[in-house]
């Protein structure tokens, strides 16, 4: 029984590893894209964020997962997922990335609001380019100062993958749980509670291992 | 002729006017000291020959050349600009300096981001790196900072740190080199590592514009004074003749303050 729980969780977990990197990988440059709209000189642009930032962090995020997956098919008379599992795991790296995306945009904006003006202004007054500036100047001293707020965020998304069970992918949480409601089993919710410890663990690490990088300058 | 030209250089922040009609020239290899309360416009005045401000009037002309000029806003590309702003070099009150390179790095990275735009920069990479680090370690020197090039700035002192920045802005062999302020951020000990520095570039006639509170360093260092008052010039002259014998009643009343205190 063991090793067929194994099985399955490792299956549940290839799941929750595959929404949980497509997430980062699209939220990741749409978040620092939604930092530079939010602080865009152009108002409507900056209003229209806010706004979406608003409704995106008002609502929660099994909310918006059920609209984006089962919108589409009342709306339009066809489900624009496909109704299996690929289908169910686009819809909520959709509804993940936008997600996420806010709360990143939010983090970044902190961190390029973060680097004090004279960077950029001594910057601009050794003749370089805006893009110069932003990648040789700012941008290192904005990742250093938003690595922890984002390692804050990346954890709770590893968690927050188990709200795709809502839609039926067939991710960790769901693997475990799958085995109380067929056998009764409750010892393999703890052990898929291991599954999830050791992938944030191995992330802390990581993190830890970023900020110690990064430790070199002030 | 001057090398430097400003005439009736206006500039207001919402509705109050910091500069009201500025004009001054200044000659190749002569020092200029702007001297003044906290608000009279001195730094804005720098800013505005930087760019980092634009003026509302006026005119600003480098050798000859017409830089701005505020009655015929030209549509600007950022490779104008840029080609503007190497005219001029600044030193910040608070250095600036970029906290994620070395000492060698912040004052070599501007000059290697332009070598890289050039079209042989790829065929002569390494003769041309190696020549902008050499470049770098010959005006760290000068500094007296030779031992300090592979040290970040949050390593060195404040004093060391402006040094820095000081051959950080001669990297790109400006025609006017500019100081805010470049030691009210630091303790009095340290305040004359750096005012040495600036004395040596006024021995080698390096054209220079200081903002300054240092009146002795002015009136030994500079070779002309301004002085300024809510956003006017209020005298200017000979640096000894302005300081030690100023003819308006506000100046005498700013230096006295200075002398006695």
């Amino acid at each position: 029984m063991f090793w067929e729980v194994t099985q399955s969780l490792l299956g549940g977990m290839a799941t929750t590893f595959q929404i949980f990197i497509l997430t980062l990988l699209f939220a990741l440059p749409l978040g620092l894209l939604f930092a530079f709209a939010s602080i865009s000189k152009w108002r409507p642009l900056r209003y229209l964020m806010q706004i979406i930032v608003w409704i995106i962090r008002g609502t929660p995020l099994m909310l918006q997962l059920i609209i984006i997956f089962y919108g589409p098919g009342l709306w339009l008379g066809h489900n624009i997922w496909k109704g299996n599992e690929a289908g169910r795991i686009s819809a909520t790296v959709v509804a993940f990335a936008i997600n996420y995306a806010c709360y990143f945009s939010v983090i970044f904006r902190g961190g390029i609001e973060g680097v004090p003006a004279g960077q950029r202004e001594a910057g601009q007054v050794l003749g370089m380019t805006k893009s110069q500036i932003f990648f040789k100047v700012t941008l290192l001293q904005m990742v250093k100062r938003v690595v922890p707020p984002m390692s804050n965020e990346i954890i709770t998304l590893v968690k927050d993958t188990s709200l795709a069970r809502i839609i039926a992918a067939y991710e960790l949480t769901f693997a475990g749980y799958s085995f109380m409601k067929s056998d009764g089993l409750t010892w393999p919710l703890f052990y898929t509670g291991v599954f999830y410890l050791v992938f944030v663990g191995a992330l802390t690490l990581l993190f830890n291992y970023i900020e110690r990088r990064l430790d070199y300058f002030r | 002729m001057a090398i430097l030209e400003v005439n009736n250089i206006e500039k207001h922040f919402e509705n109050t006017k910091v500069l009201k009609d500025v004009s001054f020239s200044l000659e190749e290899g002569k020092a200029l000291a702007i001297i003044g309360s906290s608000g009279s416009g001195k730094t804005t005045l720098l800013r505005c020959l930087n760019f980092l401000e634009t003026p509302d009037q006026g005119k600003i002309s480098v050798r000859g050349k017409i830089l701005f000029d505020a009655s015929r806003p030209a549509a600007e590309n950022e490779k104008d600009l840029r080609t503007k702003r190497l005219h001029f070099g600044m030193v910040f009150q608070s250095f600036n300096l970029f906290p994620q390179y070395t000492a060698l790095e912040n004052v070599t990275l501007a000059e290697k981001l332009l070598a890289k735009e050039e079209a042989d920069f790829k065929k002569n990479k390494k003769e041309i790196v190696e020549k902008i680090d050499s470049h770098g370690r010959e005006l760290l020197a000068q500094m007296g900072l030779s031992d300090r090039e592979g040290h970040y700035p949050h390593q060195l002192s404040g004093g060391q740190q402006q040094r820095v920045a000081i051959a950080r802005a001669l990297a790109l062999k400006p025609d006017i080199l500019c100081f805010d302020e470049p030691t009210s951020a630091l303790d009095p000990e340290l305040t004359g590592e750096v005012l040495k520095v600036i004395r040596s570039l006024a021995d080698k006639k390096t054209t220079m514009i200081i903002v300054t509170h240092e009146m002795a360093f002015a009136r030994d260092v500079a070779d002309q004074v301004i002085f300024m008052d809510e956003g006017f010039i209020v005298e200017q002259g000979e640096a000894a003749r302005v300081i030690d014998h100023p003819q308006e009643e506000r100046t005498k009343q700013f230096l006295t303050r200075y002398t006695n205190g």
